[in-house]
Formats: C-alpha cells, sequence, structure tokens
C-alpha cells in the first residue's frame, strides 16, 4: 500500500450557515498536495453536496476521506430517514425538501445527479429508517 | 515559477507597526505573519486587496504607489485618471474641471480611463454574444479578485474574462497618441495611472502592461494638490471624452451596467465576493451571464488610496454620471483588447511540487496541527493554528506559544 491520508469530519445536522467546511478542509487539502484543479473542484462539488443533503435529509452525519496519492475516496454517512427508492431520488429535479428547505436555496434535487456527474465512481446503500451511506471515488 | 514576489501592492514600515495583528486577521489569503513583533507580507500570497491597509491603527502598512516627484524627467507628460478619482471631488459637474487640474499640475495632456473602460464594455458585449464563451464571465478589472481566483479559485479561471483592463487599454492609446503628437520617442514619454488601488499599482507595471505605463499615481496624494488648483480655474478647457458608462465603472454596477444584459451579479466586499465565488465553485449560479465582482467596498471607490468615504464618493459618481450621455463606441473586434498573457494558477498552497512528497508533508501539518490548541488566537504569528502548522512543515521555526515542547513537533 502506497502512503494515504485519511480525513474524518463530523457533520452537524443543525447549522445549515457552514455547512459545507468539511468540503471546503477537503478542498484546501488536496490544493496543499497538488491535485490538478479539475479533480479539486470535481470533488469539492459533490462533497458539498453530500454534506447539504446529511443536514436537510438526514440530521448530520459523518464524513470519512481517504486520500492516496492519485484518488480520493469519500464516504458520507448518516443514521437519517434513508431513502425508499434510489432510483427515483438520483432523478433529476426530484426532491422531498419541503418548502421551509427550498426558500433556503436548497433543494432543487440537482444534489444527487451532481454528485454521479461529477464523481469517477457512486455507490449509495441507504435502509429507511437506518441510514444513508454514499461512496464518491475521483481519480485523477 | 512564482515571480511573484517581487509584487508588492503593499509595504510595512517596521518602525510603526506594534504587531498587534490586526491586518494578519483580516488579510484574506493569509499573507500576513507577525515575525520579531512585526507584520511582514509573504508577497506571493498578497493580493492586493488593501484591507491590511485600510485595518492597521498605526497606519503602518502602505500601498506602494509612486510618488508625484518621480514624473520628472519625462519630456512629455501624460495623466491617466481613474473613475474613482472623479468622485472624490463634492459637487464636480463636469470632468473637465479634473482634466484641467491636472493639466495644471503640470502633466502635458490627460486620457481618462474611463474611456479605455467604454472600449472594454463595447468588447466584452461581443465576446458575450460568442455562444462557446464560459458563463458567467467574470470581470477581470478587478485586480484584486483576479489575483483571488488565481490564488484560490484556479478551476474558475475559464471563467475569467479574457479582456485586458481599462489602464491599460487607455494608455496605449494614449502613448499612441502621445507619440503622433510630439514625435517624441518612447522613453521621453511618461505615461502615469492614478489610480485608488494598491493591487493595481504592482499589476499595472509589470509584464505586458509595463510596455504603456511607466508610474501608476494615487488619488490620495494628488487629491489637495488637484483640489487647489481646481478651484483657481477659471474657464475648463472642454477635456472630457468619456460618456456615462465610462464614468460609472468607478462604483459597483457600473460595469455591468454597461453590458446590455439583465442577467449579471454585482458584489463587492472581499468576504462577499468570496461567497460569490464559493457559490459559483459549487454549480450554484447558474443563468447568469456577467459576475462584476470588487474587493472593495461599493467599488473602486472603496479602494484604500481614495480620500472620501466610498458611500458618498459613489453617489457622487452616480450624480455625476447623469450629466453625461453614453458615448458611443465602435470596435473592430473584441480580440484586439484581450490580454496576450493566459492566466496561469499560482498554486501558492501547494506543499511541494512532487505529489508524493507534498502529501508526506500534509500529514505531518494535519498531526501538527491536531496537537495546537486550535483556537486560531493569533499569538503565535500566524492567522490560524493550520496556518502555523503549514509554517512549521515548510521549514520556518515558528511555535505555538502555549504548546513549546520539541516532541509536538518531531514526530508528525
Ligand atoms: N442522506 C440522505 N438521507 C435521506 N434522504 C436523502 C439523503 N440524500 C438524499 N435524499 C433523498 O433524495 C432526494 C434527492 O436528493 P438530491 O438530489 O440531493 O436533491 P435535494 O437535496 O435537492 O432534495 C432528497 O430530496 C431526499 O428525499
Ligand atoms: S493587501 Fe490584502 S492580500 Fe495583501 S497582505 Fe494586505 S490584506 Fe493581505
Ligand atoms: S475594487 Fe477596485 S480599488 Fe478595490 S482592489 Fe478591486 S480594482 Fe482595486
Ligand atoms: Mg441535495
Amino acid at each position: 500500500m502506497g502512503e494515504s491520508i485519511k480525513l474524518f469530519y463530523n457533520v452537524d445536522g443543525h447549522d445549515f450557515v457552514s455547512c459545507g467546511q468539511a468540503s471546503e478542509d477537503v478542498k484546501r487539502t488536496l490544493k496543499n498536495i497538488g491535485f490538478p484543479p479539475e479533480v479539486i473542484r470535481r470533488v469539492a462539488i459533490a462533497m458539498y453536496e453530500g454534506e447539504v443533503n446529511m443536514v436537510i435529509h438526514a440530521a448530520g452525519g459523518v464524513a470519512e476521506v481517504e486520500i492516496t496519492e492519485d484518488a480520493v475516496r469519500v464516504a458520507l454517512k448518516d443514521s437519517g430517514k434513508g431513502i425508499a427508492d434510489i432510483e427515483q431520488a438520483m432523478a433529476e429535479g426530484f426532491s422531498t425538501a419541503g418548502e421551509d428547505i427550498r426558500e433556503l436555496g436548497f433543494g432543487a434535487g440537482m444534489g444527487l445527479p451532481n454528485m454521479k456527474k461529477y464523481s469517477d465512481e457512486m455507490k449509495i446503500e441507504s435502509t429507511v429508517g437506518v441510514g444513508t451511506n454514499v461512496y464518491l471515488t475521483f481519480y485523477i | 515559477m512564482n515571480d511573484r514576489k517581487d509584487i508588492k501592492p503593499v509595504f510595512l514600515e517596521a518602525d510603526k507597526c506594534n504587531g498587534c495583528v490586526s491586518c494578519m486577521k483580516r488579510c484574506p489569503t493569509e499573507a500576513i505573519r507577525v515575525r520579531d513583533g512585526k507584520a511582514a507580507v509573504m508577497y506571493e500570497r498578497c493580493v492586493g486587496c488593501g484591507e491590511c491597509v485600510n485595518v492597521c491603527p498605526t497606519g503602518a502598512k502602505r500601498e506602494s504607489y509612486d510618488k508625484l516627484e518621480s514624473i520628472a524627467g519625462y519630456k512629455y507628460k501624460v495623466a491617466l485618471p481613474s473613475p474613482s478619482l472623479y468622485g472624490q471631488f463634492n459637487n464636480l459637474t463636469d470632468t473637465s474641471y479634473v482634466l484641467n487640474g491636472l493639466k495644471a499640475l503640470g502633466f502635458d495632456d490627460v486620457f481618462e480611463v474611463a474611456y479605455g473602460a467604454e472600449l472594454v464594455s463595447a468588447a466584452t458585449k461581443k465576446y458575450l454574444e460568442n455562444p462557446n464563451t464560459v458563463r458567467p464571465v467574470i470581470s477581470s478589472a478587478c485586480s484584486a479578485v483576479t489575483n483571488l481566483i488565481l490564488m484560490r479559485y484556479e478551476h474558475l479561471i475559464p471563467h475569467l474574462s479574457p479582456m485586458k483592463q481599462p489602464e491599460v487599454v487607455a494608455a496605449k492609446l494614449a502613448l499612441i497618441e502621445a507619440q503622433k503628437r510630439t514625435g517624441y520617442a518612447r522613453a521621453e514619454i511618461g505615461i502615469f495611472v492614478i489610480t485608488q488601488c494598491a493591487a493595481k499599482v504592482s499589476k499595472l507595471k509589470r509584464g505586458n502592461s509595463a510596455k504603456y505605463i511607466d508610474r501608476v499615481l494615487s488619488n490620495r496624494e494628488l487629491y489637495f494638490l488637484l483640489l487647489d488648483k481646481m478651484n483657481k480655474l477659471e474657464n475648463p478647457e472642454p477635456l472630457s471624452k468619456a460618456g456615462s458608462l465610462g464614468i460609472s465603472w468607478g462604483s459597483s454596477t457600473g460595469e455591468a451596467m454597461g453590458l446590455g444584459t439583465e442577467n449579471y451579479l454585482s458584489a463587492d466586499g472581499i468576504e462577499n465576493v468570496i461567497r460569490v465565488l464559493n457559490e459559483l465553485e459549487h454549480d450554484k449560479l447558474t443563468g447568469l451571464d456577467f459576475l462584476e465582482l470588487y474587493a472593495c467596498p461599493s467599488g473602486c471607490v472603496g479602494g484604500s488610496m481614495n480620500i472620501e468615504n466610498p458611500f458618498l464618493a459613489r453617489t457622487r459618481l452616480r450624480r455625476l454620471r447623469k450629466r453625461y450621455a453614453p458615448r458611443k463606441v465602435e470596435i473592430g473586434t473584441a480580440s484586439e483588447f484581450m490580454r496576450s498573457e493566459a492566466y496561469e494558477p499560482l498554486n501558492v498552497y501547494r506543499l511541494d511540487d512532487d505529489r508524493l512528497k507534498a502529501m508526506k508533508m500534509t500529514m505531518k501539518m494535519k498531526a501538527i496541527y491536531e496537537k495546537l490548541p486550535q483556537t486560531d488566537c493569533g499569538a503565535c504569528g500566524a492567522p490560524r493554528c493550520m496556518a502555523l502548522a503549514e509554517d512549521i512543515v515548510k521549514g520556518h521555526d515558528v511555535k505555538c506559544k502555549y504548546r513549546k515542547g520539541e516532541e509536538l513537533y518531531d514526530d508528525g
């Protein structure tokens, strides 16, 4: 095994304002290492969306990140309400967010589709009433 | 190679600095460290926003503008005032007063930056007509914002407008005009931009711009001298050439208004600019054609080298521009006004060019950070605990005031 950096973040489920801190820190770390800007942007967008989802749909969770010389692996894990129909959730524009959330500028239903679009691999495990794990992988 | 170390938008008058860390805490790119009680600037990270100048309680941080006396020695001197200068004067009804005032101060001719701005607007309009243009286009007028993008938002570079800065466009035309009029050699003609902006001071004297611009003077130094001359003017010669749109560039929304689109967003103040860039980075700004971003509050009227408060200056510009019609501007192609040098990312946060080595340093940096108090108190002379950890892995001999033991730094 080569070198790898492991990072861990608690994503606070009640904090809309500072939501995005984990992806911000990952972004900075990737800059320190010298990842290509294009990869950094993909990670930043997809991970930010994952963080937002944990805050607005699952009352928070954790983000685990592993950085190797040529890849970034992100796991977003929560114990929220879970996703009943993953295929439906992945559809562009599909959202169960209420009016209050939409007013804050979230809930456009583009989060999961964008996570798919900007990552190289994506896997979702979810059980209703238990929680959701989303795994994202990015390669240079 | 990063040759930014020789760009010095601001400098420290060390004997006035008491090491209070105010500037260090405010710098948006963490470019300041207090070492031996003095707030030194790491120039490769300075975007020239002027925040440190504005916040320093003792006046120890200063912009690196050229003094008026530096114009001596040129046979033919041309002054290029920025639109912000017009906003400094109370009850100004005609920009010709300012332009004649400049001639009375010893300049042989004047050329308005506002005139160059109108050409940039026309070129930007054409650039926006091209369906292949990456949207939203980010204005390249604010040098501090451009620097910030090259430093912190490298992946947004395709959005940056390729247009030259109005000062450069104006300077080139002013030089051609002066050469035609006088027949003098380039070295005998002095082209002097008068500005409000620390970032522009250093930017305009480097690279291609330096071909046309000899000195960059400040609104601040010229203000009182000009006021005196302007008060003595009887019948000013009609020297104004720029119209309302060029004058408008001095404050926020001024540039965007000249583009003929409602799909623009205008933000001013460095913190607001950062918020907007974060949104764009997260792919949240859809349906916009243009972003007009100014590091200073209210736009360039908020630049640190002004005299008047930004809000008042902005109101004055708004009144002044009402007295002018938009100038009809005809240009050939947009490319004539585009920069010849491509934007290059600055990579200032990269710890080493070898990615594996940089990874090891990053790991060590994070390990050091874990042992620091994580209060970002600034007592060590770095703006945040992470910045201290970064300085340590880069080999600087610095330590946390509260965690001094060697073992904290060794085992990373
Ligand atoms: N972590 C999660 N926990 C529970 N439900 C989720 C989670 N992430 C996404 N969802 C569900 O998937 C839907 C679509 O997600 P997304 O594409 O991000 O759109 P949006 O967040 O704007 O609603 C959400 O509305 C929600 O019902
Ligand atoms: S001018 Fe701005 S970027 Fe440069 S040191 Fe001062 S605060 Fe930092
Ligand atoms: S807003 Fe104007 S004065 Fe301020 S940094 Fe930008 S270009 Fe300079
Ligand atoms: Mg979402």
